[in-house]
């Protein structure tokens, strides 16, 4: 090695340009997708589509598959899978309503107040934290596969709300509860529902893209191997994740609860399919060590856009579906076209 | 002379009924080159693995600067100044070569955003790029993928990521196997900058006149058990040779 060589390369590293960064990131192109949907539907509905009233609603009909598909990004980032997320949604309304109304007198928590929603709160996201638990250690100790794991809780942790609700939903849900985060809004009309997710996605893309957890939520994806080396602890770092996804699932749960004022013990069986749809739309690899949480944001509002487009233009829901699953098949397309592309050396 | 850097006395290791280690002994010292030679399964890797802390000798004795020590994992063995560039690499394919580099020792942002976690990625891009200039490691750019470098620059990073932290003992595993004429070039000559360091360096390799060129000694493992050991200006092609295949025997034990 020449001293030549090394001036040419002494410290001079450079970021590639901003461009560049974006045309190779997944997330840019999904974002025109959404953007295009947006044109088009606003083009054909202009009266219809491109409306306050209608942002507002798809901001509240997507509010809490998005705190579901948050912490599915870090599982999925990491390699793994989580299935149970709408079936722990639905434990932990389950178990926070039965918290709220057995802190109720004549055991309704229509009327209850702050005292008894603050616990079922805190109800809501233990619930959440035991699968998170469950599903963690099965799969960072125990060494079971993620995609049989979560299957498994998917169905357990449905059959334990069912059971606790002895089969049927619980409505009982306190007015304040419904008034304040179901339907209130802040700010001049944004919906608190909105608002709450919103909160939850910001932290979760500080947390992801900017902090060691996040970086070893990456590098456990990318190489388990090289994160052990490294020193990281991979076992417990994948329990954390599961934890967060559980945690995340105990919070979608609650406000879920204060939305649509019942437990919907049956309303939640594909979330987990919409959670994983979105996240993987949104350019997260489901090879784990890549994804961005701009990008699921982006992956949650696809489909509902094409949903309320093709409403509002009244063709038939069902194409949505198709339309949804195209979009899922190209991303991943996409995604292992990169990553031949790369690995070719 | 100095103590050792690090001493191997006796070691034995066993996988079930396979000996990998019969009585290894090894040594080095700071400042130093050492090959560590010996023929596919002579036990090389199970050696550097058990002085690296990645795996315990079955019995043995291992020095550290003159102590009696035990390494209880490889975190506790870098902790105090071990590196390893192991043979398979094991890098995060996904992420950048500056994240590589600092992977397991990030650097945090100062204040309460720090505690909280957040890393203070300029910074680390900055040290990595300098690091990189340092050791003559050639990359386009510090924020790509480290899986979409060629195979050549990942070892380089590879053995740039070991050689950076290491500051008294680095293991390198074959760092050279997969490299052309230059890159392979580079690493020596990153050998032997660090050597000047004064950090004590193994160099684990195939090629006999590249361990001639670039090591003060050598040692040979043959069977699990060290056979021979040499100054390399003094040793010939003939003597390794010799010494790996058996013809040729120094020591006793
Ligand atoms: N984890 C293990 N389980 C069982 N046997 C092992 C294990 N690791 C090493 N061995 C055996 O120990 C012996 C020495 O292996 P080792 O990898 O140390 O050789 P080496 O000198 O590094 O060879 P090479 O030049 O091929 O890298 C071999 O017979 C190998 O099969
Ligand atoms: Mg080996």
């Amino acid at each position: 090695m020449t001293a030549a060589t090394s001036v040419e390369n002494g410290g001079q590293l450079k970021r590639r340009s901003l461009g560049a960064r974006l045309v190779t990131a997944n997330t840019f192109w999904i974002a025109l997708v959404l953007v295009a949907l947006i044109i088009v539907f606003s083009a054909l509905a202009p009266n219809a589509f491109p409306t306050v009233f209608n942002f507002q609603r798809l901001a509240i009909e997507t509010a809490v598959l998005l705190v579901l598909a948050v912490g599915m990004t870090f599982v999925i980032i990491t390699g793994g899978i989580d299935l149970s997320v709408g079936s722990v949604l639905i434990f932990a309304g389950m178990v926070s309503a039965k918290t709220m109304n057995a802190l109720s007198e004549n055991g309704s928590a229509i009327d209850a107040g702050w005292g008894v929603i603050i616990a079922g709160l805190v109800a809501a996201v233990l619930g959440g934290l035991v699968w998170g638990f469950v599903n963690g250690f099965l799969i960072a100790h125990a060494k079971v596969p993620p995609l049989i794991v979560t299957l498994g809780s998917f169905g357990a942790a449905l059959g334990a709300a069912s059971l606790l609700g002895d089969g049927s939903d619980i409505r009982t849900i306190p007015t304040t509860l419904k008034r304040a985060l179901g339907s209130g809004t802040s700010f001049g009309g944004i919906p608190n529902l909105v608002i709450t997710a919103a909160v939850i996605t910001l932290i979760a893309a500080w947390l992801l893209h900017t902090t060691r957890f996040g970086r070893y939520t990456f590098a456990v994806g990318s190489s388990q191997e090289a994160a052990r080396r490294a020193g990281i602890g991979v076992t417990a770092h994948l329990l954390k994740v599961y934890l967060l996804a559980g945690l995340l699932a105990g919070a979608a749960g609650f406000m879920s609860l204060a939305y649509y004022s019942t437990t919907g013990i049956a309303a939640h069986s594909t979330d987990n399919l919409n959670a994983i749809a979105a996240v993987v739309m949104g350019g997260t690899s489901l090879f784990g060590g890549v994804g961005t949480m701009l990008g699921t944001v982006i992956g949650v509002f696809i489909p509902a856009v094409l949903k309320k487009g093709f409403n509002i233009v009244h063709v038939q829901d069902y194409w949505q579906m198709i339309a949804v699953g195209a979009v899922l098949v190209a991303a991943v397309w996409f995604d292992q076209q990169r990553r031949r592309a790369r690995d070719r050396l | 002379m100095t103590a050792p850097a690090l001493e191997a006395v006796d070691l034995t290791k066993t996988y079930g009924s396979v000996e990998a280690l019969r009585g290894a002994s090894f040594s080095v010292h700071p400042g130093e080159v050492v090959a560590l030679i010996g023929d596919n399964g002579a036990g090389k890797s199970t050696l550097v693995k058990c002085m690296a802390g990645a795996e315990q000798p079955t019995s043995g004795t291992i020095r550290f600067e003159g102590a009696e020590t035990r390494f209880d994992s490889p975190t506790d063995a870098r902790r105090r100044g071990i590196e390893t560039v192991y043979q398979d690499l094991a890098v995060a394919p996904e992420l950048d070569p500056a994240a590589n580099l600092f992977l397991g020792r990030e650097i945090r942002r100062p204040g309460v955003l720090g505690a909280l976690g957040m890393l203070d990625k300029k910074a680390m891009r900055r040290r990595a790029a300098e690091e990189f200039g340092r050791l003559g490691v050639a990359l386009q750019s510090i924020d790509v993928p480290i899986g979409s470098l060629s195979g050549g620059q990942r070892q380089s990073v590879a053995v740039a990521r070991s050689v950076v932290w290491a500051s008294k003992v680095v293991f390198m595993d074959e760092p050279t196997a997969a490299l052309g004429v230059v890159q392979r070039e580079r690493v020596l000559d990153v050998i032997r900058r660090v050597r000047d360091e004064g950090v004590a360096v193994v160099l684990i390799s195939h090629n006999m006149p590249e361990v001639l060129s670039v090591s003060d000694r050598v040692e040979v493992l043959r069977l699990g058990r060290r056979v021979a050991r040499f100054t390399a200006k003094d040793a010939t092609l003939e003597d390794l040779v010799g010494a790996m295949t058996g013809a040729l025997h120094q020591e006793e034990a």
